[in-house]
């Protein structure tokens, strides 16, 4: 009786690891079986597992806890530390719930536009860039993130260039990412490495004392510089987003999917843990970013990116430019400052997530048809695929912001944050920015519901397990339309926790 | 859940569900006409109070606040859901179906929202409801007809919601009460019921879009919009002065255009937006009197502008058209209609003994005793302007004027005994005030029919009667022959020519002059941002590797600034 407590205990007690762990060790277990089927299983039980572990750290951190885990037992700074609390357990959730939601998906998509010979590095890949996300997430070393994240990066360099078997420009695509990514890791690893001269450790939560301790200088300043630029590269901030539309495009369904719905979003996740836990906003320079670089970025995405979407004839595309205007949102509720903006910032997130996962994966399921994702080709596909197209419609809901649905929580959310703060102006340009968000999906609907069918394209939905996750994700996008306890406690609690030590 | 802490509107929307699933024909035709049944013993059976109560993302909505201003609104919608699905039997469409329901659904929850956000989403759902009943038409022209319609809709929903959310910074509540003009929260949303109400040069959306629908979606549509709007405004902007001139200039503009209106559906539209200048009114007026008036009069004009719908969709059903040039004489063939249609003639045109002289009298009545009198002589003379364009023009150019040798068969019987059960309902109110006065939201000490008001009213009538009369014998008696239809519209339009064309000529240059400016510069700019935004545009276009690092540097330069200055 008393060992089997202990293992429980034992197995509670390495959950952080376990969480990073579980789908590392069976990347090269794919790999190794070598088998197609099994591949796919191996891959599907370790999200799984993944996703199970971040909902037992959830509930362990929801109140605000915070777990620290000593990596080999050595006590941080010296060692590597996993710090877990609300902020990142809530993100932990995303990434691998998104991460099997999206893998129960990929089998039929996969099979579908892939060259069989590839099929078990992808689902190796995939789980790689999975393991990368967590271990960015949950880890309070700030070395360490610039590990995972070079991890996640290359296995998703790979899994863009896996769509070249349907279109070849997804190599060029992979490439333009490789060499951009890479300049943004390196900005982010010099910025790392400034830290690391002026501060002498790389610990999270040391370097946010040693840095309040000693004050800033110069070299602190540019260590902020270069992450955030570094970092901004991998959020697709405005200007930087120049390798997201061609990624997103020609990467396979089920790629795009999940990294719309994730890899962003711990980009942004990490801006958010070095902005508020390393460095503080009160520190007048940060504060000067905030305002000067990444509110001004936000609004021009908001709009710009908006506006390009409209125009777009290439759906995938379309809901690319629409990501990077999304981002906007996010960046706008971090350079609000306050906790309802960045309750709103990381609400997005989840979102954002779903809904872009939803319309991701749906987008698929009809390319699987039609062949291609551009607009003409997508004509009249609402008789032909009622419950895809369906499904399109609700997140399509979400996306604009519709009351009753996801996406509406986190525009009342950013809404509101910033009017406390007083920013009438920024509450008016959320509002006029989703009417533009209104105009592309209107237009989506318009192709889908209310032109003739193209010929040649029979009647008749995806597979099942195509099906299920997109319902999961659309049904999703309702239920935290109208329940927001879950959402709403988990991100302001988040908000908290990355606020904490400001005050 | 108790009874009563069912949201009535949630009845609406699990039957619009569940319709879809019944296999189609009678049954299903018979199931859209119980439910407002069951709504209404629901509603009747409601006890004062706030139901219904949910905490929704920190905010208390309030599902259900049941006074008896809600209360009537909501039983007068359930009594035009049932006669609108009744009037509707013959048609096979889902869509259509399911929209009216939810539609039907939708104002009513909206009636009884008690909070604003909770009338914010009943709001967008009626014009998302109601749409479908334009697109079921299934032409090019009802499309996009539709679209502008929808556009508009959702604009005064999306006005409301930025009204909401400004005033819930202002206040800290959202509860939907009484609101005094003044800040831009209260404007924004004044606004937004301003459009839905359709207030002068917000109005065309309502002329464009209900001769548009299908016969039984005019019908529909009819009835739920605009009364919407003016509940919201009668329990959002009581006493408002400025609704008194808003109302009065309502009353009377549409006049002309309703004047010289060829399309008979239109010409109803037009005197709709009349009517609701009444209503308007009396909100403004704000008192007792005046608000019983505005309720009585929204009870009474659902159920007579219902029917002078239902009266000419039938002769439209039979006959193919609504417009007044190529109808005539059908009263032949088609007697109970053309009495029908008489019948709410003369309620609309308010005939003592019938359901408007009991409600609009309170509205007059109202604005005497409270001084404005020129605002009295307003609605005195766009009294008349109904008389002539709606009381006399629609059944006289429909069934009798100049035979069109058309003889359709009688109306369908399900359209027949929709009609004459409104009918029955519209003489009855006008023998028979006490029960609509007994609804009414406040104590009513009022009796229509004193010497003063019959005589005042008759006088009215039976001088504007007289006029018509007298014009079309002494002007031209128009000749028996086939093109005659057209020559009496135009000695018609005889009544006053010169001012009117000069008006409406002015008004339409103004108006095709700004739409074609506003029009052009749109075009101009859409396709200055296709231009810079489209796929080929220099936002959109595909970079090469070495820009993005320039831009890279461009941000990191700027970064590295703002922190260090």
């Amino acid at each position: 009786m008393s060992i089997e407590i202990s293992a429980i205990s034992d197995f509670s007690r390495h959950l952080p690891v376990l969480q990073v762990m579980v789908p590392f060790v069976a990347a090269p277990l794919c790999v190794l079986l070598n088998s197609r089927s099994l591949a796919w299983l191996i891959a599907f039980i370790a999200s799984i597992a993944a996703f199970g572990i971040s909902m037992l750290l959830l509930a362990q951190v929801i109140d605000g806890s915070v777990i620290s885990y000593h990596m080999g037992g050595w006590a941080p700074p010296l060692g590597i530390e996993y710090r877990v609390d609300a902020a990142n357990a809530f993100l932990l959730l995303i990434v691998s719930g998104i991460g099997a939601i999206v893998l129960l998906y990929a089998r039929a998509s996969v099979e579908a536009e892939i060259a069989p010979k590839n099929h078990i590095l992808f689902y190796a890949c995939y789980l790689l860039c999975l393991t990368g996300m967590l271990g960015v997430v949950i880890t309070g070393d700030a070395f360490n993130v610039f590990v995972f994240l070079e991890i996640s990066s290359l296995s998703t360099y790979v899994l863009v260039a896996l769509g070249a078997n349907r279109d070849k420009r997804a190599l060029t695509a992979a490439y333009d990412y490789l060499i951009m990514g890479t300049i943004g890791a390196t900005f982010f690893v010099i910025g790392i490495g400034l830290l690391y001269v002026s501060t002498g450790t790389l610990n999270m939560a040391d370097l946010a004392v040693r840095i309040a301790e000693q004050g800033d200088n110069r070299t602190i300043r540019t260590a902020l510089a270069f992450i955030v630029v570094g970092m901004g590269l991998k959020v697709a901030i405005y200007p930087l987003h120049l390798w997201l539309p061609n990624a997103y495009t020609y990467a396979p369904s089920a790629v795009t999917s999940f990294l719309a719905a994730t890899a962003t979003k711990v980009a942004v996740y990490v801006l958010l843990r070095f902005m508020f836990t390393i460095f503080q906003p009160a520190y007048l320079f940060e504060a000067r970013t905030l305002e000067f670089i990444i509110l001004p970025f936000a609004l021009i995405a908001m709009f710009a990116a908006s506006f390009v979407a409209i125009f777009q004839n290439d759906v995938k595309r379309l809901f690319a430019y629409s990501s990077i205007a999304q981002i906007g949102y996010m960046l706008l509720g971090i350079s609000i400052v306050t906790k309802t903006g960045l309750t709103a910032t990381i609400i997005h997130l989840f979102n954002h997530g779903i809904t872009k996962g939803a319309l991701f994966m749906a987008l698929g399921a009809i390319t699987l048809k039609t062949g291609s994702s551009f607009l003409d080709r997508l004509r009249g596909m609402g008789k032909l695929m009622p419950w895809t197209s369906a499904a399109i419609v609700i997140a399509g809901l979400s996306l604009i912001g519709v009351p009753g649905t996801a996406g509406f929580i986190s525009k009342w959310v950013l809404v509101e944050g910033a009017i406390e703060k007083g920013w009438w102006w920024v509450a008016i340009l959320v509002v006029a920015s989703s009417l533009l968000a209104v105009i592309y999906v209107w237009k989506l609907i318009e192709v889908l519901y209310l032109s003739e069918p193209a010929n040649g394209i029979t009647k008749g939905e995806a597979p099942l397990t195509m099906m299920i996750p997109i319902w999961i994700l659309a049904l999703a996008c309702i239920f935290f339309g109208l329940n927001t306890d879950v959402t709403l406690t988990a991100a302001s609690t988040a908000a908290e926790s990355l606020l904490g030590v400001a005050r | 859940m108790m009874p009563e802490q069912f949201p009535i509107a949630f009845l609406f929307i699990i039957a619009g569900l569940i319709v879809a699933f019944i296999p189609q024909g009678r049954g299903r035709v018979s199931f859209t006409m119980l439910v407002p049944i069951f709504a209404a013993w629901m509603i009747w059976n409601l006890q004062p109070g706030v139901y219904g109560q949910v905490e929704f993302f920190g905010l208390p909505m309030e599902m259900m606040r049941v006074d008896k201003l809600s209360t009537i609104f909501g039983l007068v919608f359930c009594l035009a859901s049932f006669i609108g699905n009744l009037y509707a039997w013959h048609v096979r469409d889902t869509v259509q179906q399911v929209a009216a329901l939810l539609y039907a659904g939708s104002a009513i929850g909206a009636v009884f929202a008690g909070d604003l956000v909770t009338l914010f989403i009943y709001w967008e759902g009626t014009a998302l409801a109601s749409v479908f009943l334009i697109w079921a038409r299934r032409t090019e022209g009802a499309y996009y007809t539709g679209l502008r319609y929808l556009i508009i809709q959702v604009g005064s929903g999306v006005i409301l919601l930025a009204g909401i959310v400004l005033l819930h910074g202002e206040t800290g509540s959202i509860t939907f009460e009484k609101m005094t003009l003044g800040s831009l929260a209260t404007w924004l949303i004044f606004l937004a019921f301003g459009i839905k109400c359709a207030f002068p040069l917000l109005h065309n959306w309502l002329q464009d879009s209900y001769p548009a629908a299908t016969i039984t979606g005019t019908v529909i549509l009819s009835a739920f919009t605009t009364k919407l709007a003016v509940y919201a405004l009668a329990r959002g902007f009581p006493g408002t002065e400025i609704l008194i001139y808003i109302g009065a200039v309502m009353t009377l503009f549409p006049i002309f255009f309703a004047e010289i209106e060829n399309d008979l559906r239109r010409v109803l539209a037009y005197s709709l937006n009349n009517q609701l200048g009444f209503m308007v009114v009396g909100i403004g007026i704000g008192t007792e009197l005046s608000l019983n008036g505005t309720a009585a009069h929204a009870f009474a004009h659902i159920l007579y502008k219902g029917l002078l719908f239902m009266s000419v969709g039938a002769v439209m059903y039979r006959t193919g058209t609504s417009k007044a040039s190529e109808l005539g004489g059908l009263y032949r063939t088609m007697p109970i209609t053309a009495i029908c249609c008489l019948v709410g003639a003369a309620s609309i045109s308010a005939f003592p003994l019938f359901s408007g002289f009991v409600s609009k009298s309170l509205i007059l009545d109202a604005s005497a005793s409270n001084g404005y009198t020129l605002v009295w002589i307003a609605l005195v003379f766009a009294s008349a302007g109904v008389l002539s364009h709606s009381g006399i023009k629609i059944p006289f150019f429909a069934f009798f004027a100049h035979d069109s040798g058309k003889r359709p068969k009688e109306a369908p019987t399900h359209m027949l005994i929709a009609m004459v059960f409104t009918a029955f309902l519209c003489i009855f109110i006008g023998v028979f005030p006490e029960p609509l006065y007994a609804l009414l939201p406040y104590p009513v000490d009022f009796q229509p029919y004193t010497t003063s008001h019959v005589v005042g009213q008759l006088q009215l009538l039976l001088f504007a009667l007289l006029a018509f009369c007298v014009l079309m014998r002494t002007g031209i008696h128009p000749p028996e022959i086939r093109a005659i239809n057209l020559d009496s519209d135009w000695t018609y339009r005889k009544f006053a020519p010169m001012v009117i064309t000069k008006i409406a000529a002015v008004f339409s240059s103004v108006w095709t002059y700004q739409t074609t400016f506003w029009l052009g510069t749109f075009d101009r700019i859409v396709e200055g941002f296709y231009h810079s935004h489209g796929p080929e545009g220099r936002i959109a276009r595909v970079w090469p590797t070495g820009a993005m690092v320039l831009w890279i540097a461009i941000l990191l330069a700027g970064t590295l600034l703002v922190s260090f200055y």
